[in-house]
């Protein structure tokens, strides 16, 4: 083999030949430890192969919070490298891939996986279903995306990584200006990832369409779940286009066409529309099932049902039409003449109507309502005040004329962390302080919680607020340094200062997790937050079928209403009937590790050899395809066991632990 | 609760402070050096008065709903009511927004029509041309009207408008002086145009935001505006003093390089216009190696001013005469 192990490996600096150290390093003690207190058995039969949605999504929250790490580590590398003026940290080309990753890795391998991974776990139980409509895709969803990422992350130790921004612009990102294999891991990592996510869109509109229990109308679903539904229709609107700008791309990069190249007649603006087709949809793909959370999270602390459901449901309808509509907004300043600019201008701001309602909503749920300010609540009260912000001046950036002077600079950078960070990112923490008792049967801990959250707050705060009065003194984007006479000096310090408390604050949210599963109380009863929809009428950890028997709704607010009319009875023995659950299965696991491999050989341009791994796809359907396994039955006694156990102490549990 | 209170308010109070200064600190958006820029910041000016108001409201609403509606040990027994909602507020915070954005539209559309054209007052003086061409990491300036190029910094005369025609050798660039307007994209085998004025004489800071590679950072040039008379002595000096450039100099520039100022006393315009769709190519991917990773595969681009066996302009060993003769873009060309 001709391989020239110095080009294999990305060498020559020691900030990246330490981190491949201590990845190999963590490689091996990880499989020694895994051997040593001999869990692979375990791991493979309850993580690896699971088909269980709940321990799905709780995969993609792990990978979600991993990848929010590495991610975060980009930032503040970054945020090192711009402190001062004219530092040496990083060089121009280290800075621009870390810039690169940042970008792919927060979107698609944080706030997607993130979300998702919430989505796995409540909806199903939300509409009171055993689990989504196609189980085993579900884990392929998960096992592509795990793979997508981890080819992603592979790219800064082994080959380079991609170095041309997260929206990736042709020409630049072509053969013709960037010729080593970095931007092809993005085109193959994210065209992995997107397959996958692609499916998981499908698999929830299918699920939230025919999986719903009993009287459950669309119009009395819980906002979380209302919103992963839309989500899931954006998905599969738009992840489509995502999928053949990057084919196009793989063309061009792999085999020499001319789709988005300056020679042979290609059109690099053809690249910058189809991204954005596909990556504005992407923002409300991860905005609105935050939305959603917060609404089911607000409805619940503020103890009232949540204002004006209807309009609610409108607004998000109205958003996901309007998001297909914007994306030229993304480039007022490519020289679209004035009616163009003038349209999208328009629609764009048209978006901050059903947002308002959104907002005004909210606000009108807590009125006359009783806030308890847990650490769930706070994120979801902090979101408020701080996507205001992410808000309005993304309506000052709506406008094309005065885009002119935004456009590319730190402003735009500031407006958009001012969206994502409490308009996702906020919702996620909320979500899973809110969450987490029914994954695991615990909670997180509250005081942590709260340093968790002031931290995070104040340090998003004081890193992103200075970014805007930096954008409109002329500081511009993905710039890795900048002279002293710009003036950009202290601001810019003071953002890096804000991020290390931002850091803290993530720092502490892992402490929590770790104080939590050592040291937090398992007696926390199925409904410690006294909420009001179907998942908190099932055991904490939820049982493996979710439901003994499946709920009946008559209302809104379904849980609530049958606390309130002592509608909760003890189940009794002749109720219970034998629940058919869906069988494990190495198959997608197996594909997630097929699609990886064939990537990465086709990441080094080796097509035939990408070509043969990629048979393993095919071998892998064709097992698929005979797979006969029926699934299994839970038998009753095991049912009326494990209702018995969590049943104990009445239907009031533990009351709330938070005070 | 008490903390975070004082923490919104403190957050709204800076950011009231904070834009409100911006109105007299010296940011370069808010000190506008000619017509093009003040017309933005009128609009800037506008929706950010807008905007603070509906934020305040906001604000406000959010503080005292927090507060009021707070758990306290005092009322650990009230229920909340049931309460689906009310049409009417609803309403109310439809019209509202859309209200808002009905306001912010109308500038808006005008302004971006507005700046579209030749300013208001300067609709009489003609036009000075400069066609912009970018490449990595230069900005190359030519005056087909004088005949002369710059690199990395542009005289012009103060008080007239200035018809930048942009294009770019190679990938996408966006131009932007914020001193007198807003930005444009330059890109390969298209055109797109930029109207500025400077109102008088100074030094404004140009330059490129939108990425394109390692040399990005320091792809900046001065906008030196001064009065006709030290214009048009410029133009002279430069005619008489600057020297020739040579086509292989002009190849040799477009490579990836940062350089410092240059003059000269005549024109690339007269070898290729890259506005032009079917203009020969000028990409060196081999000169692009980020320094370490594994190399892809580099592809033949038949249409590059390298591949010897096309028409003549492309070849590096003709010299420039004959390439001048054998243009159909040279001379004086001034884009389309």
């Amino acid at each position: 083999m001709g391989i020239k192990w110095d080009e294999f490996f990305v060498t020559g600096d020691p900030l990246i030949f330490a981190s491949q150290i201590g990845i190999a390093l963590s490689l091996v003690g990880a499989i020694a430890g895994i051997t040593y207190f001999k869990k692979w058995n375990y791991l493979w039969t309850e993580w690896l192969t699971t088909v269980d949605h709940k321990k799905i999504g709780i995969m993609y929250i792990l990978l979600g919070v991993v990848m929010f790490f590495r991610g975060g580590v980009d930032g503040l590398m970054m945020k090192s490298q711009t402190a001062v003026p004219e530092n040496e940290f990083l060089n121009a080309q280290h800075y621009n891939e870390v810039f690169t990753t940042h970008g792919v890795i927060m979107i698609l391998f944080v706030a997607m996986p993130l979300l998702i991974g919430l989505m796995n776990f409540a909806v199903p139980l939300q509409i009171g279903a055993r689990d989504v409509a196609f189980p085993q895709l579900n884990a392929l969803s998960f096992w592509l995306t795990a793979s997508a990422a981890a080819l992603f992350n592979l790219s800064f130790i082994i080959g380079g990584s991609p170095d041309a921004g997260w929206t990736s612009y042709f020409p630049l990102a072509g053969k013709e200006f960037s010729p080593g294999i970095g931007n092809n891991f993005y085109a193959v990592a994210l065209q992995i990832a997107g397959a996958g996510t692609l499916m998981t869109g499908i698999n929830f509109i299918v699920t939230v369409l025919k999986m719903r229990t009993k009287g459950m109308t669309l119009m009395k679903m819980p906002m979380f779940t209302w919103t992963s539904f839309i989500t899931s229709i954006i998905i599969v609107a738009s992840f489509p286009i995502f999928t053949v700008a990057l084919a196009l791309m793989t063309f061009d990069r792999t085999f020499g066409a001319h789709f988005f190249t300056i020679s042979g007649g290609g059109m690099d603006m053809l690249w910058a529309n189809l991204f954005w087709l596909w990556g504005h949809p992407e923002v409300y793909i991860v905005v609105l099932p935050a939305f959603g959370m917060l609404s089911d999270i607000i409805s619940t602390f503020a103890r009232k049902t949540l204002f004006g459901y209807k309009s609610m449901v409108v607004s998000i309808v109205l958003i996901s039409v309007l998001s297909m509509l914007v994306w030229v907004h993304h480039f007022f300043t490519m020289g679209n003449n004035a009616a163009v600019n003038s349209f999208f201008s328009i629609t764009t701001m048209a978006i901050a109507i059903p947002t308002g309602v959104k907002v005004f909503n909210w606000l009108f749920t807590m009125r006359k309502g009783r806030i308890k300010f847990t650490t769930s609540m706070l994120w979801a009260l902090a979101f408020v005040p701080n996507f205001v912000i992410g808000g309005v001046t993304g309506v000052m950036l709506a406008m094309a004329a005065a885009d002119y002077q935004y456009h590319n600079t730190l402003f735009l950078v500031a407006h958009f962390h001012y969206v994502l960070i409490p308009g996702v990112v906020f919702p996620i923490f909320a979500g899973l302080y809110y969450w987490w008792p029914k994954m695991f049967g615990y909670m997180l801990n509250e005081k942590i919680g709260k340093w968790h959250f002031w931290l995070f707050v104040i340090g998003f705060n004081v890193t992103f607020m200075p970014m805007f009065f930096l954008g409109l003194d002329g500081a511009v984007r993905r710039a890795y340094t900048y002279s002293a006479e710009t003036g950009f000096g202290p601001l810019m310090l003071l953002s890096a200062v804000g991020s290390i408390i931002l850091a803290a604050g993530f720092a502490a949210l892992v402490y929590n997790i770790y104080w939590s599963a050592r040291h937090a109380d398992r007696n926390i009863g199925n409904d410690p937050w006294d909420a009001r929809t179907l998942e908190w009428a099932t055991a904490s950890p939820v049982q493996q079928y979710n439901f003994a028997s499946l709920p009946e709704v008559t209302k809104l607010d379904a849980f609530w209403h049958m606390k309130k009319n002592n509608e909760l009875q003890p189940l009794s023995e002749d109720e219970v009937e034998e629940i058919h659950l869906p069988s494990n299965t190495w198959i997608p696991i197996y594909m997630g590790a097929v699609f990886g491999i064939s990537g990465f050989l086709l990441v080094f341009e080796w097509t035939i050899a990408a070509g043969i791994a990629a048979l393993g796809i095919f071998v892998g359907l064709a097992f698929r395809s005979f797979d006969y396994d029926e699934g299994f039955h839970v038998h009753k006694d095991e049912i009326s066991e494990t209702e018995r156990k969590w049943r104990k102490g009445g239907n009031k549990g533990v009351k709330n632990h938070v005070s | 609760m008490k903390k975070s209170k004082l923490f919104l308010v403190s957050l709204t109070s800076i950011i009231t402070v904070l834009l409100l200064s911006g109105c007299e600190n010296n940011m370069v958006v808010f000190n506008p050096e000619g017509p093009i820029a003040r017309q933005i910041l009128e609009l800037i000016n506008f929706s950010i008065a807008l905007l603070l108001l509906v934020t305040v409201v906001v604000f406000g609403l959010f503080a005292f709903i927090v507060w009021k509606y707070r758990e306290r040990k005092d009322n650990l027994d009230y229920e909340p009511p049931e309460e689906h909602g009310s049409t009417a507020l609803e309403i109310i915070w439809t019209v509202i927004p859309i209200l808002i954005i009905v306001a912010l539209t109308i500038p808006t559309v005008k302004t971006i029509y507005a700046i579209d054209e030749i300013p208001k007052g300067y609709e009489d003086k003609k036009p000075l041309v400069i066609n912009v061409t970018s490449a990595d990491w230069k900005w190359i300036f030519s005056y087909p009207e004088q005949g002369i190029e710059t690199v990395n910094y542009v005289n012009i005369p103060e008080d007239r408008p200035i018809d930048f025609k942009l294009t770019s050798a190679g990938t996408m660039q966006s131009f932007w002086v914020p001193a007198l307007g807003g930005q444009k994209y330059s890109m390969a085998h298209a055109e797109t145009q930029l109207y500025l004025v400077a109102d008088n004489p100074g030094s404004f800071v140009g330059r490129n935001t939108n990425f394109n590679g390692q040399g990005y950072a320091g792809m900046e040039f001065e906008v030196l505006s001064q009065t006709q008379e030290d214009f048009d002595q410029w133009i002279k000096d430069v005619k008489e003093t600057a020297p020739k450039m040579t086509l292989e100099e002009y190849e040799k520039m477009l490579e990836p390089s940062h350089f410092g100022r240059k003059t000269f006393s005549n024109s690339h315009l007269e070898w290729v216009d890259h506005s032009d769709p079917h203009s020969k190519n000028y990409t060196n991917p081999e000169l692009y190696d980020r320094g370490h990773g594994w190399p892809g595969k580099i592809f033949e681009d038949k249409n590059n001013y390298k591949y010897k066996n096309t028409d003549s302009n492309n070849s590096e060993t003709m010299n420039q005469k004959d390439s001048e003769a054998e243009d159909p873009n040279g001379g004086g060309h001034s884009g389309h």
